[in-house]
């Protein structure tokens, strides 16, 4: 069963790779029937999990004997337990919407069953990400939704900025996956085993420092794939690719990848002490206010939903680096639904403008499209952390989480965080759907498609009621996650009520500052004003800080000097020429010692005759005759 | 008699079987000098077997053996030739050479 | 003096007795049907004279004994190479009837012949006794002879044949010399001693471990010899100079047998002989074998780079697989047995494959066999030439095919046996290699076909597309999941011991 979650994907990416260009239309359907009976394999899996009593819900199953030989065992073991069954959940049931809104939204492109068969490898390569319970197959995953990521952002290949946004993911991710090897490398060779349960069992025996080191190569891995600092900067422009991409894997799955791999790894990280633990919940924290920042400044409609999920990975890494892991993936759950959510209400959005992204070009759509504003003003709500919608819930836990291990500062960013949140994305909001109607000239203004529609209205639902997964006493997520992660400290009483005030206060103040900066009437003016006070902040906002400037001189540049280096003089001159002068050596001995093959048999038995002497006389120096 | 002579005679019969594969051009008498030098070596079989006495019977079984196996490797090659005459007319073995390096 | 009747078993020896029975009944009956027909009863008989072989060495699979007078050891690793051999020679079977129907050149013979071959084959693997190599060594050999000359009417063919048969009857005498000087160093030519008391007891492992160490002079050189006669049967270099001329005159059907079949019952006994029974002499045989394999793999590799003949590059190619799987019994240990077993197996397989597409290709009287004639194949026939690229990857010993893992268990346990410096140069020779496999892949689909050929493929049966099929199917799946292959050859190391 639970390779059937994995295989029916990959059967669907393999069949549409090979027949895909003969069905145009019936590619999406095939697909999307694919990952949706994935979803229904799992949670025909979550609730027979669910028959089961708490201790004796992990299960590994071996599927597929692989890698046996001297000693490396690298079983296809799958791990299924309550945090792979979530992430399976999460994958599927997200993956099966964006699938259904594709059918739309890519109507007409040339390439559209190539589109749905990248989309369905993209799954079956997250699926075996999450369920391997083998370092080597998870790495398989790893590097597989990377890769469908490259293709995916390159999607519109013959725009030249996608493409370079495509090179540009491959390349930072490399950095991350370069690190994560290293880990992967240093944690088989300690523990001696690569299968993910017997690791965090042998993990305490690592020794701290061992295990420190591990843990933090893992975590460089998951700055990758996660989009942290330092190498957050690739997620931005990877909103070049179709809008359903940016929704499915840069911000639902993909890219919640690395806070997966830090949760899956906790016994691995608490084993070395409190530094590895620290240095991800600081990263995690300074990411979420530093993309908060820049999401501020944005005007492009996709980047600043690019910057926001990259804020909200960040609040994620805040919640494992506080031991909250559950808290972590429980934000990691609302946060692929309102995301998501957004994502396909901006691509609507951009569907029914023609392509256009610039928000300042807009305004006042929530009239002439009613269906996306309203599930828009959803996932606006729940991101702001606005109670009752799922955002409140997972964003209010996680600060309560950070402020019951006593870490205040990295409460306070968060909470910081929290205000520039709804104020970023309350600015979006007013900008893009209140006001009055502004569009480009000469476009009529169309409401989501039907199969767009059903999506949209679907995540919406799910960013509104999300937040009841985890409702303490009821239903909750975390107590469905403790076998595996434990049970978080949260704080109790009025403590808990205060917090949770205090986060519903400052989004409440975010939004009331967009709705005095954006959308009354004297806002331009305000605006201005502010602006005056510190406008080299703003130019610096505006440019992305410089980060990609910074990263193209200290780091691209040399590189590609050196690089450039190594092609012209190095591997021209002195490699092509070694390869070159090595083959024409064998070219030349080969045609001149074919020439002993005469074809006189004779000549033959010369040969052979020679070889008898060589050895006999040989043999007789051995034995000394 | 001491073995050696019979090694000798052996290793000198042998030799001239070697000799005959290389210098001659006739495929039967190459095949010939194939025979000497399988017989040669059925004369050191006999010679040990005979050195053995009593326990030495198996080395002289083995030596019919390759008698009939000789015979068989007899008939196979000369059938061999046979056919190539009926092609070529002609047995020279230095003008077989249409596959080469 | 005593004469023991030998107690007569025939278990040992059963899957044997199958194949010749069977191919007596084949030519029998093929003499009362006559002339004319379809045949068809030709392939038919033989494929369940080799089912029923099949069946029988399985039954013998977990014996550990010796039979027929300590001429036959009955044990794992006879029981792996026999059936392997079976199945190569149930996959030449089938692709034999659709090439020899098509050529109209279909008799009886060929398949008995086949049989007989693989009956002595398999006698090599369970030989137990020196004479017994000998005899099972001939008994192929005769058989092959004429199956290389089959094409009666071709020059090429005819030429083959006797060039194979001039140079294998020479170097049967340098292996009968050496048994012969075995006999003289310990009295006997058994290489186990004997489980019957009384005289003639000894063996070669037993007199190993009696006589003092002084006494190996003859049965030293008696190795050399023997690794010349048997070197020959496995086209090691220097008496490999056979191998291109056979490979490229036989029908395509018995060149791919010969580079599967005859190499692995070469090697069986060369398995046997050196790393079970001359165990003891590792020291001194050790050196001249590894000198043969840096030999055999890099000539091997090398000639092969401008061969313009797919069968001829096909035969220099089997030239430096042979020195691969020396470096398995250069290690001597328990992976380098299976390794090298699965290593022939496998490559046993993929070589039968392309010889398969060839032999499809080829076209009536294998007219076209050059390397260029196998120009733009992909945009003819795309599924012949997918399958001509697999085995020819798998042969390079690309990742994903059963090649890769062949290379990687031979060389892993050189590795492990400390010769690591003999793995760099087997990697330097496929490296060398991989340039002449992709050499044919570049012309199959990188470039245009020439107008006016021939179509590509002429009226040829649907067995050999079957074989085609399966070897390609194995080819794959086993380079993707080896391990029953693997753990099958690992059982099967063990060979027969006194101690049982």
């Amino acid at each position: 069963m639970a390779a059937a979650v994995i295989a029916l994907p990959l059967a669907g990416a393999a069949f549409l790779l090979f027949f895909g260009k003969r069905m145009s239309k019936a590619s999406a359907y095939i697909a999307s029937g694919a990952i949706a009976l994935s979803f229904l394999s799992g949670l025909i899996l979550f609730f027979r999990m669910l028959g089961e009593p708490g201790e004796e819900r992990s299960f590994v199953m071996k599927v597929y004997d692989w890698v046996n030989v001297g000693g490396i065992h690298g079983n296809g073991e799958l791990l299924l337990d309550p945090l792979s069954i979530v992430m399976v959940l999460v994958v599927t049931g997200v993956g099966t919407l964006i699938h259904v809104y594709s059918i739309g939204y890519m109507e007409g492109d040339p390439r559209y069953s190539r589109f749905f068969a990248y989309l369905n490898l993209f799954c079956a390569a997250m699926l075996i990400l999450v369920l391997a319970d083998n370092l080597l197959l998870l790495f398989v995953g790893w590097e597989g939704v990377g890769l469908c990521s490259y293709l995916l952002i390159g999607f519109w290949f013959e725009r030249e900025v996608a493409a370079g946004a495509a090179k540009k993911a491959f390349i930072v991710n490399r950095i991350g996956d370069f690190s994560f090897l290293l880990g992967i490398f240093l944690i088989a060779d300690e523990i001696g085993s690569l299968s993910v349960t017997e690791i965090n069992a042998g993990a305490a025996t690592m020794g701290t420092t061992l295990a420190t080191v591990g843990a933090l190569l893992l975590f460089g891995g998951a700055t990758g794939k996660s989009a942290q600092i330092p190498l957050y900067v690739w997620l931005p422009d990877a909103m070049e690719g179709p809008t359903p991409v940016s929704a499915l894997i840069h911000a639902a799955t993909m890219v919640t990848a690395g806070v997966y791999v830090v949760v899956r790894f906790s016994p691995l990280f608490v084993a070395g002490g409190t530094t590895a633990l620290t240095v991800v919940a600081w990263i995690g924290a300074l990411t979420a206010l530093w993309a908060a920042l820049m999401a501020a400044f944005e005007y492009d409609i996709k980047r600043v939903l690019a910057y926001s999920t990259i804020s909200q990975l960040g609040y994620m890494f805040i919640a494992s680096g506080v031991a909250g892991y559950s808290i972590g993936i429980f934000h990691l759950v609302t946060h692929a639904f309102f995301k998501a959510l957004l994502f396909l209400g901006a691509g609507a959005v951009m569907h029914a403008l023609a392509g256009e992204t610039d928000m300042r070009k807009m305004g006042g759509l929530r009239r002439a499209m009613p269906v996306v504003g309203l599930t828009f003003a959803a996932g606006w709500l729940a991101i702001s952390g606005i109670f009752p919608f799922a955002g409140f819930w997972s964003k209010d836990a996680i600060l309560a989480v950070a402020w019951e291990q006593g870490e205040y500062a990295l409460w306070a960013l968060g909470l910081l965080t929290a205000a520039l949140t709804a104020f970023y994305m309350s600015r979006m909001y007013f900008r893009v759907f209140e006001g009055d109607l502004e569009v480009p000239e000469g476009i009529h203004v169309h409401d989501a498609p039907r199969t767009m529609a059903v999506a949209l209205v679907s995540l919406g639902a799910l960013s509104v009621v999300g937040g009841f997964f985890n409702l303490p006493g009821v239903l909750t997520l975390e107590h469905f996650l403790a076998p595996v992660l434990g049970e978080p400290e949260v704080p109790h009483g009025v403590i808990a009520w205060a917090l949770a005030g205090a986060a519903l206060v400052v989004a409440f103040a975010g939004i009331f500052v967009a709705r005095a900066l954006y959308l009354q009437p004297e806002g331009d003016a305000r605006r201005e004003r502010l602006e005056k006070t510190a406008p080299w902040f703003v130019g610096a906002a505006r440019s992305k800080f410089y980060v990609d400037e910074f990263y193209g001189r200290a780091i691209v540049a040399p590189g590609k000097a050196f690089a450039g280096f190594c092609a012209d003089i190095f591997d021209k001159r002195v490699l092509d020429g070694l390869v070159n002068g090595v083959a024409w050596v064998v070219n030349g001995v080969s045609s001149k010692g074919r020439h002993v093959q005469t074809g006189y048999v004779r000549n033959y038995a010369v040969i052979f005759l020679l070889g008898v002497v060589v050895i006999a006389s040989f043999m007789f120096l051995r034995v000394g005759v | 008699m001491p073995v050696a002579y019979f090694l000798v005679l052996s290793a000198l019969l042998f030799s001239i079987g070697v000799y005959g594969v290389l210098a001659r051009q006739h495929a039967v008498l190459v095949l010939l000098s194939v025979e000497l030098m399988l017989n040669a070596a059925n004369i050191n079989l006999v010679a040990f077997s005979a050195m053995l006495g009593e326990a030495g019977v198996p080395g002289q079984v083995f030596a019919l053996f390759v008698i009939a196996v000789a015979a068989a490797e007899v008939g196979v090659g000369l059938a061999i030739v046979i056919l190539i005459y009926r092609n070529r007319r002609s047995v020279d073995i230095d003008e077989m050479s249409l596959m080469k390096w | 003096m005593g004469l023991n009747t030998p107690e007569i078993e025939l278990l040992g020896i059963a899957p044997e007795i199958a194949l010749v029975v069977g191919a007596l009944f084949i030519l029998i009956v093929d003499a009362i049907i006559g002339e004319g027909g379809n045949k068809w009863h030709l392939w038919i008989l033989s494929t369940i004279a080799l089912g029923v072989s099949i069946f029988l060495a399985v039954q013998a699979w977990g014996s550990n004994e010796l039979q027929m007078g300590d001429m036959i050891a009955v044990d794992g690793f006879a029981a792996f190479v026999k059936i392997t051999l079976a199945v190569f020679a149930l996959l030449t079977v089938w692709l034999s009837r659709s090439y020899l129907h098509r050529d109209g050149i279909e008799e009886s013979e060929f398949y008995g012949l086949l049989l007989f071959a693989v009956a002595g084959m398999m006698l090599m693997a369970s030989a137990a006794d020196l004479i017994m190599v000998f005899l099972a060594l001939e008994t192929f050999s005769l058989a092959l002879y004429v199956l290389v000359g089959f094409r009666r009417t071709s020059l090429t063919g005819q030429e083959s044949a006797m060039k194979y048969f001039l140079l294998g009857a020479f170097s049967s005498t340098f292996l009968l010399l050496g048994i012969a000087f075995v006999y003289g160093a310990i009295g006997s030519t058994q290489m186990y001693g004997s489980s019957a008391a009384g005289a003639g007891a000894q063996g070669i492992a037993t007199a190993l471990v009696s006589l003092p160490a002084g006494e190996f002079t003859l049965l030293v050189i008696a190795t050399g010899l023997l690794v010349v006669g048997l070197g020959f049967k496995v086209a090691a270099v220097p008496f490999h100079m056979w191998t291109p001329d056979a490979y490229q005159g036989a029908p395509s059907p018995v060149t791919g047998f010969m580079a599967a079949a005859t190499k692995l019952a070469g090697f069986a006994a060369l398995i046997r002989l050196l790393d079970a029974i001359l165990f003891p002499l590792r020291g001194d045989w050790r050196p001249l074998v590894i000198g043969i394999a840096v030999l055999t793999m890099v000539v091997g590799s090398v000639l092969a780079v401008v061969q313009e003949d797919l069968k001829r590059l096909l035969a220099y190619s089997s030239i430096a697989h042979a020195g691969f799987v020396f470096t398995g019994i250069i290690a001597s240990n328990d992976r380098g047995v299976s390794g090298s077993l699965f290593y022939l197996a496998t490559y046993g397989i993929t070589v039968l494959g392309a010889f398969a597409v060839i032999a499809v290709l080829g076209g009536r009287d294998e007219r076209r066999t050059t390397v260029d004639d196998f120009r733009g194949l992909f945009y003819e026939s795309p599924l012949l030439a997918g399958a001509l690229t697999l085995f020819l990857l798998s042969l390079a010993g690309v990742p994903a095919t059963v090649g890769f893992v062949g290379k990687l268990v031979v060389f892993g346990a050189a590795v492990e046996a400390g010769y690591s410096w003999l793995v760099v140069v087997g990697v330097l020779a496929s490296a060398v290699a991989a340039f002449f496999y992709l050499k044919v892949l570049v012309v199959m689909y990188m470039q245009e076909r020439q107008e006016g050929a021939e179509p590509a493929t002429s009226g040829y049966g649907g067995l050999a597309t079957g074989v085609i099929g399966l070897a390609a199917l194995a080819t794959v799946a086993l380079g993707l999941y080896w391990s029953p292959l693997i753990d099958f050859a690992e059982r099967a190391t063990f060979f027969f011991s006194a101690g049982g």
